[in-house]
Formats: structure tokens, sequence, C-alpha cells
């Protein structure tokens, strides 16, 4: 199993898995922070270093479809964007789940408008969180490579037939330089495997519709199977996770767990912030605060049994959104785990911190000071919000 | 419409139509409110209609009009509207007017 140790941005890592990938078909439209994906890709194309048919689009709208129909006639087919991109995207990101079509994105974080900002938050991503997508966050360079190789296994397999998106945290992962390690072509290749698909449009002698207009009689039964598929990439996930480490050494699961097990108190993170809360993790150990963090790589499927299971015995948790569902109840990702320990009988207290919009920087000291303002709280000092916003102006 | 599954299990993945020429069980005649009603007599086989038809609905026989699939015409009367002026051998009568 030949590695190499190189530096690359998150997004020179996901244009090397793609590279290695080598996709059938690549439709894209280019936008800030992912167009580097691309733009890297577009030279592998140039140069001859894969087979891919790369086709330019006028717009997401347009680069999924493209995508879908490319998926649909048999073809291995991936696309990169960002942001107002996959915003455009929205319509074609439901056909593509309803059609079981395992398209496979690479999406660097990037908020929405009004007012315009091309930096880190994760409410793009959010948008599309029930189009029937599976959805990984990656931490790193390393993660986003290694979490796109996976994605192919994870969307072909046949009992899940989903589109996948891997992402990264714009400008923050997808722009920054870190050491990471690069698998040969031949092992990439080999761990992926050749793409079968199960119904390929382009097969003549085996003439099919696809999109056919289902009404009162069928759409119901169809999207039941569509649920069943995401309930089925759970198992398809870890096992795929597993593989991986036994062929490349660093194994995946759901979520990371960094100190957790005798943690008093533990942050929940999606992305690059997981490695801003190690170190604020490792300073408030030095202080004698038992504080932990719980990473989670997959948001979908939610994986609400296991995340509870692992935290039932943290007092004290404070989950940070990168993103705002403005519900008026807190950030998607609390409102997920809320739900998913409610279950749960054991006390728990569970706040809510809504930060880094727009790109905004988390701090190490704001998470050092927010998860100790917590556990003194816990023990009857002054108490602190619910929910609220971290790092805004107020 | 035929049942074709009695559990969602059973569905081809995706919701895809693993055969050909199915649309002739699927009968669409009941979304029709307008009914084109064919004078063979006024008829001269021109097939203006037939070719400009948008589902399949005129029924030929050695060439010649033979009358409307009303159990998939959806009474669009784009048949009456082709059909030369001077011919109008199709006409567009109120479905409730057959009850």
């Amino acid at each position: 199993m030949g590695k190499t140790r190189v530096a690359r941005t998150g997004n020179e890592a996901m244009a090397e898995a793609i590279r290695q990938i080598n996709p059938d078909v690549v439709a894209a439209y280019p936008i800030t922070p992912a167009t580097e994906v691309m733009q890297i890709f577009a030279t592998y194309v140039a140069d001859g270093l894969v087979d891919t048919e790369l086709v330019p689009t006028e717009s997401e709208h347009s680069a999924m479809s493209a995508a879908i129909g490319s998926q649909v006639a048999g073809a291995r087919t991936m696309t990169a964007t960002s942001s107002q991109g996959l915003a455009l995207m929205y319509e074609m990101l439901y056909i593509a789940a309803g059609l079981r079509l395992p398209l496979i994105m690479a999406e660097v974080n990037r908020a929405l408008s009004a007012p315009i900002n091309i930096h880190c938050d994760h409410s793009d991503t959010m948008g599309g969180r029930d189009a029937g997508w599976i959805q990984i966050f990656s931490e790193n360079s390393q993660e986003a490579y290694d979490n796109l190789i996976q994605a192919v296994r994870i969307a072909e397999h046949k009992d899940v037939l989903l589109p996948i998106m891997v992402t990264t945290d714009g400008f923050i992962i997808s722009h920054a330089m870190e050491a990471m390690e690069i698998y040969d072509d031949k092992d990439v290749r080999g761990f992926i495997g050749t793409y079968k698909p199960l119904l390929p449009a382009l097969d003549h002698r085996n003439p099919i519709t696809v999109g056919a207009i289902d009404f009162v009689d069928y759409y119901f039964e169809h999207r039941r199977a569509v649920a069943q598929a995401m309930i089925n990439a759970k198992d398809v996930i870890l096992e795929v996770g597993r593989e991986f480490g036994r062929k490349f050494g660093q194994e995946y699961g759901f979520y990371e767990a960094y100190k957790l097990d005798d943690a008093e108190v533990a942050m929940v993170c999606l992305g690059s912030t997981a490695g801003t809360g190690k170190d604020a993790i490792d300073n408030l150990r030095k202080r004698g605060i038992k504080a932990g963090l719980l990473k989670i790589r997959v948001f979908r499927p939610f994986p609400a049994e296991e995340l509870a299971a692992r935290l039932r015995c943290v007092p004290q948790i404070c989950v940070l959104d990168r993103s705002d569902a403005l519900a008026a109840t807190g950030g998607p990702l609390f409102a997920e785990l809320l739900a998913a320990m409610y279950e749960d009988r054991s006390e728990h207290k569970i706040i809510n911190r809504i930060y880094g919009l727009g790109g905004r920087d988390i701090k190490v000291g704001e998470i050092e000071e927010l998860l100790s303002a917590q556990v003194s709280a816990a023990a009857g000092g002054k108490s602190i919000d619910r929910i609220a916003y971290l790092g805004v102006r107020e | 419409m035929k049942d074709i599954a009695n559990n969602w299990k059973d569905l081809p993945v995706g919701g895809v139509i693993d055969e050909p020429g199915t649309a002739i069980n699927y009968e669409t005649g009941d979304w029709r409110t307008l009914r084109p009603v064919h004078n063979k007599e006024k008829c001269i086989n021109c097939l203006a209609c037939w070719v400009y038809c948008p589902d399949a609905a005129i029924m030929l026989k050695d060439g010649k009009v033979e009358g409307i699939d009303l159990k998939h015409c959806k009474g669009c009367g784009i048949c009456a509207q082709e059909c030369p002026p001077k011919v109008k051998a199709i006409k567009m009568v109120e479905e409730a007017d057959f009850r």
C-alpha cells in the first residue's frame, strides 16, 4: 500500500480524489470557493490524465441536470459546487435522489446571500438536508480526500443507490494547505471498483423509461423506498469506513470522539471547528476541566441512536451550529441532537451556540470560555442562555 | 391502472419503468372534459388529426381513420382544430352530454 506525504489544500485534495476516481463524466459550473476543484480537475482533463468527459454548463441547475442525465445513461458522474450554486441545484437534488442515482458531489460550504458573502458557514449544505442526499462533513484536507473516495462505494452500494455530498469548509479547509497522505492510484481504483449501473438508459436491448409520472397510485411506495435507502446507508457507511481503515490505515465511522470518555462537558460540531475545538479541549483539561468533543462526520443519514449512546454519560453538552435554521429554536444540528437525546433517560443539559456565520472566525479562547461557563453554571454559578449567538457584536 | 406491485420493495428502483410500451396500460381518457366525435362520412382521411394528436389516440385501419381511442384521448381538441376548415369531420362535445 503506497502512501505519499504531501501538502495540499482542501480543494487540491478533492481534485486529487476526483482524478483518482476517474469518473466517466463531470458536469460543473464554477463558484467560489469550490471553483478551484474543477479548475484543477480541468487541467487533468486537458493533460489527458483522466478519461473523463468534462461538461462545462451555463449554470448549476444545468450542471446538476447534466449530471443526472449522464448518471441515468449509466456513467459514473461527479460535480462540485458551493453556496448559491447548491441553492440553484435545489430542485434537481431531489430528482437525483428520487431517481436513485449515485451521483458524487464535492461541496465546499459557504454562506448564502443576502448579504452576499463568499466565506464559510453550513447554510448551503443544510438547505439540502432533506433532499435525500447523504451528507458527510470533513475536518481537514485528509478527511475531504478520504471521504470522497469512500463516497463512491457508499453511493453505489446496491442497498443505497443515493447521491452523496462530501463537504469541506470554504477557505478554512478549501484554501488552507496542510500535510496529508495520498494513496497510490491503483489502490484507490482497486478500492472503488468499477461502476455497474443497475438500469443504464443507453442499454438499447433493455429499453427503460426514467422519470415517468407517478401520481397517487405509486409515488408513496417509491418515496418509501428512498427512505429505506437512507436507512440502509447507515450500515454501508460503517462497512465502507471499516474497509477503508483496513486498506489505508484510518478507519471512519459516524463521528469522532475526542477525550469524551470521562467528560463532564462536551462540544458537538461539524467540520473544521473540530480542529479548533480539540485545542480548546486540551487547554481546558490542563485547567482541570474535564472537557471533550464529538465531531459529527455523517449528518445524513443522521446517526441519532449512536450519538445518543455515545453522549449518554456526558451531563453538559454544547452544540455548535455553523448555520441558523431561522426556526426560532436554534440551529439545525441542535434540533437533531435534541431529538436524538430525547429518548435518553439520563439528565442532560444541552445548550446551543450559533457561530461563525459568513466565515466569522471561532477562536480557541471563545470555546474555552463557553465550555467553562457551562460547567460553572451547572455547578450553581452564573446561569447562561440555552440558545444564543457566539461571536456576534451585541 | 393494473397493480404492478403489492409492496414498495417489489418496485423497480428509482421509479424506472423497465419494459417498453406500457403507456397503453395507463388509461388517461378519464381526464377528458371534451370528447372528439369523428364523422366518417365527412372525413377525407388526410390524417392531419393522426399527425397532430399528441397522444396516439387516432385509430387507423388500412390507412383510414377508424375512430378515436377514448381510453387514452385527453380531449385536447387539437384533432378538431387541425381538421381542414372545409371538412370539419371532428367535433368536440361536452363529456357531460354523454351521461
